[in-house]
């Protein structure tokens, strides 16, 4: 590692796996991240937050190797990488859930999940990577008809379980999830939670990005907020309180959610919101 | 305070009749296999079946128009000329595959016949080594392709269209001011293309052997996945379908045998479209190139080298179309200005479509060119029995190919109504 690299103020059981310093990227005009730092430990949850266009899968393509950043260096175990394709990222062991997913709907869930490291490339190991498929989906609670039917035929929240079961072939080292709950179920989200807490135990570094304030409560170490394509603080996820965050998101206290959480209070005389568990939490936390 | 989600796994229920994947599996029958494939048609999943039918609807229209047409010397010419063609399309398909196209096939296939003859008579290298450059030359023109869509992003049409006409100046430009190179008859190559047929024996102890591997390989993958725990096609649907082949290829060299038999030709010709059949469907690259052309993106991401497969498959095509022009060269023991020129381009794309390769991308097999092609053939052969010329033949190869395209848009619009596309 070069010696004018900072020390990671993040430091987890394995020291930080993933450092970014610095890191820019414009698409023309647009800055769409300006200058961010951040670390990603083994065996720690990231929460990757910020509002619509903050810049956050931005973050995650440059991390998966999709873009390349403009300026800024990532720091890999101990040494500075390039990741310059999404080749290069797999070999060093990250594996991305994509917001959009980027599924191949006219091949059948077997050959998506295994798409880009097939098991034997001359003569394909069809059983062994039916067998592996559908125990990675069970682990997932998947709810899905068929491994043999193309990826088109599926629901939405069934195809996510395909693209997160897919980060876990491989041997990966940090796992990046790009809103991976947003589409899931009830129980589906709550086995993706586990599984988030599983890969954590099991030592990887996990950066997710997520919308959903209670899902980032409930997995996540430490909270990154980014806003407007500039680091916006790194907050620890246990003393932090809902309103503190939106605060961070937002970046004003006073703000349409915390103001809309405690009219809802206010109308519903104390009572819990009846607009989901994030704006409760956010209305008691205010 | 609402604690965020109360985390309990309540893990994959056998009873569940929402979670299919706890289920035992059964064997998948015939009739299982029969629900599946007709909910794959009314899916758009048209597979083989159009191009079965429409070739069938031919044949019977063109031996009631001319009871000449099913005869035993008909079908076997029928069949040696639709290899050049054919072998083009193979190539065609590839690129149909991954998203792309190469309108340039006819030229590339005339350049190589030229380059052969030039060679090969001319220069008086031995024949091997006049393929072999020919071969090298066109491989040389698709990575030429795949470089300017890669590097410069020029999308393939336009650059091959460019191909067109520039391959075509390079053929008449190698063949000289005399137009026309012969081939001697009695080359290998020409009596290869010409008068070289399996002696009966042979023709069946192949079709014996189709049928003793297809039957073999299907029952090994079978008790695999039974091993595997995995739903198998049962022992009686295999041998049904082994026995259906021996039959039905049986039944053929039988019928052709009454004539001069099966040509060496032909069966090259189906040792390549198994062999593509092979890569497409049992290999990684294969998958890759489904990949590539059903969501590039997609497959980018997830770590195929898309810029490889792309190159591989503009390569294949180039190579292929020379080999097509190769193969037409010896069956006419002779290259011209017009080897490779007038219908053999949109032939060659046509009878890739008509055998159900879908111009989208991503969709498609090695079996669509042997279709299309016979479709393709089938018409020409019976608008020439019938004393029609060419202008008929446009028309008619014209209409069918308007068709196939057709069809493939509304089975993709049903796809997408279906959630499958
Ligand atoms: N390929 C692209 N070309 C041009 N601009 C882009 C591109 N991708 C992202 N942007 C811009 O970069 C900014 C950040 O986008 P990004 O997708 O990273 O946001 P995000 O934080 O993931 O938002 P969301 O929560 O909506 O997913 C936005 O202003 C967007 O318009
Ligand atoms: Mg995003």
């Amino acid at each position: 590692m070069p010696a004018d690299s900072p020390p990671s103020p993040h430091e987890g059981p394995g020291g930080p796996l993933l450092s970014l310093r610095g890191i820019s990227k414009s698409f023309g005009a647009v800055a769409a991240l300006t200058d961010v730092d951040l670390d990603v430990a083994a065996g720690r949850v990231v929460a990757l937050v910020g509002d619509n266009g903050a810049g956050k899968s931005t973050l995650v393509k440059i991390l998966s190797g999709v873009h390349r950043p403009d300026a800024g260096t990532i720091g890999f175990g101990a040494e500075t990488v390039a990741i310059t394709s999404p080749a290069t990222a797999q070999r060093l062991g990250i594996a991305t859930v994509f917001q959009d997913l980027a599924l191949c709907e006219n091949l059948n869930v077997v050959e998506n999940l295994f798409l880009g490291r097939e098991l034997r490339g001359l003569r394909l190991d069809e059983v062994g990577m039916e067998v592996r498929s559908r125990a990675l989906l069970g682990e997932l609670s998947a709810k899905i008809p068929s491994v043999r039917v193309p990826v088109a035929a599926l629901s939405g929240g069934q195809r996510q379980t395909v693209a997160i079961a897919r980060t876990l072939l491989g041997d990966p080292k940090v796992i990046i999830l790009d809103e991976p709950t947003a589409a899931l179920g009830v129980a589906q989200t709550a086995e993706v939670l586990n599984l988030i807490e599983r890969l954590r135990e099991r030592g990887l570094g996990v950066l997710m990005v997520s919308h959903n304030m209670a899902d980032v409560r409930a997995v996540a170490d430490t909270v990154a907020v980014l806003r407007l394509g500039r680091n916006n603080g790194v907050l620890d996820a246990a003393g932090t309180t809902a309103s503190q965050l939106v605060a961070a998101i937002t970046g004003a206290a006073d703000n349409v959610v915390s103001r809309r959480a405690g009219r809802d209070r206010a109308t519903a005389d104390g009572t819990e919101s009846a607009y989901g568990a994030g704006a409760a939490q956010q209305g008691e936390a205010s | 305070m609402t604690e965020p989600a109360a985390v309990t796994n309540p893990g994959p229920r056998p009873d569940d009749p929402l979670s299919p994947l706890g289920q035992k599996p059964r064997p998948a029958g015939a009739r299982d296999r029969l629900r599946a494939a007709s909910g794959r048609l009314r899916g758009g999943d048209l597979g083989l079946l159009p191009v079965l039918a429409g070739l069938v609807v031919i044949w019977v229209v063109m031996q009631i128009l001319d009871p000449l047409f099913l005869s035993s010397a008909n079908l076997t010419n029928l069949a040696l000329e639709s290899v050049p063609v054919g072998v083009i399309a193979l190539g065609v398909v590839c690129v149909l595959l991954v998203g792309q196209i190469d309108l340039s096939v006819g030229s590339i296939s005339g350049l190589g016949a030229a380059v052969l003859a030039v060679l090969f008579v001319d220069r008086g290298l031995p024949a091997w080594l006049a393929v072999a450059v020919a071969l090298a030359l066109a491989g040389l023109i698709g990575w030429l392709y795949a470089q300017v869509h890669n590097r410069i992003g020029v999308p393939s049409f336009v650059i091959t269209l460019g191909g067109l006409l520039g391959f075509l100046g390079v053929q008449l430009w190698i063949l000289g001011p005399k137009g026309s190179i012969n081939l001697p008859f009695d080359s290998g190559l020409v009596t290869f293309a010409q008068l070289h047929f399996l002696p009966p024996w042979l023709a069946y102890t192949l079709v014996a052997a189709g049928a003793v591997v297809l039957y073999a390989t299907g029952a090994a993958r079978a008790s695999e996945r039974r091993r595997a725990g995995l739903a198998a096609a049962s022992r009686r649907l295999l041998a049904g379908r082994s026995l259906a082949l021996l039959a039905g290829l049986g039944a053929a060299v039988w019928y052709l045998n009454r004539d001069r038999g099966v040509g060496w030709m032909f069966v090259f010709f189906l040792a390549l479209v198994l062999a593509l059949h092979y890569v497409l469907s049992r290999t990684a690259f294969g998958k890759s190139m489904y990949a590539v052309g059903g969501n590039l993106e997609a497959a980018r991401r997830a770590g195929v080298n898309v810029k490889a497969v792309l190159t591989t498959a503009f390569v294949l095509c180039a190579t292929l179309a020379c080999v097509g022009g190769v193969l037409s060269a010896a069956r006419l023991a002779a290259a011209n200005q017009s080897s490779g020129g007038g219908d053999v381009n949109l032939n060659a794309i046509a009878a890739a479509v008509i055998g159900g390769t879908s111009l989208f991308g991503g969709r498609g097999t090695a079996f669509a060119a042997l279709l299309g092609v016979l479709v393709i053939q089938s018409i020409s052969s019976g608008l020439t029995l019938l004393n029609l010329d060419s202008a008929y033949r446009f028309m008619v190869t014209g209409g069918v190919l308007l068709l196939a395209v057709s069809l493939d848009a509304v089975a993709r619009r049903s796809r997408v109504s279906h959630g499958r596309a």
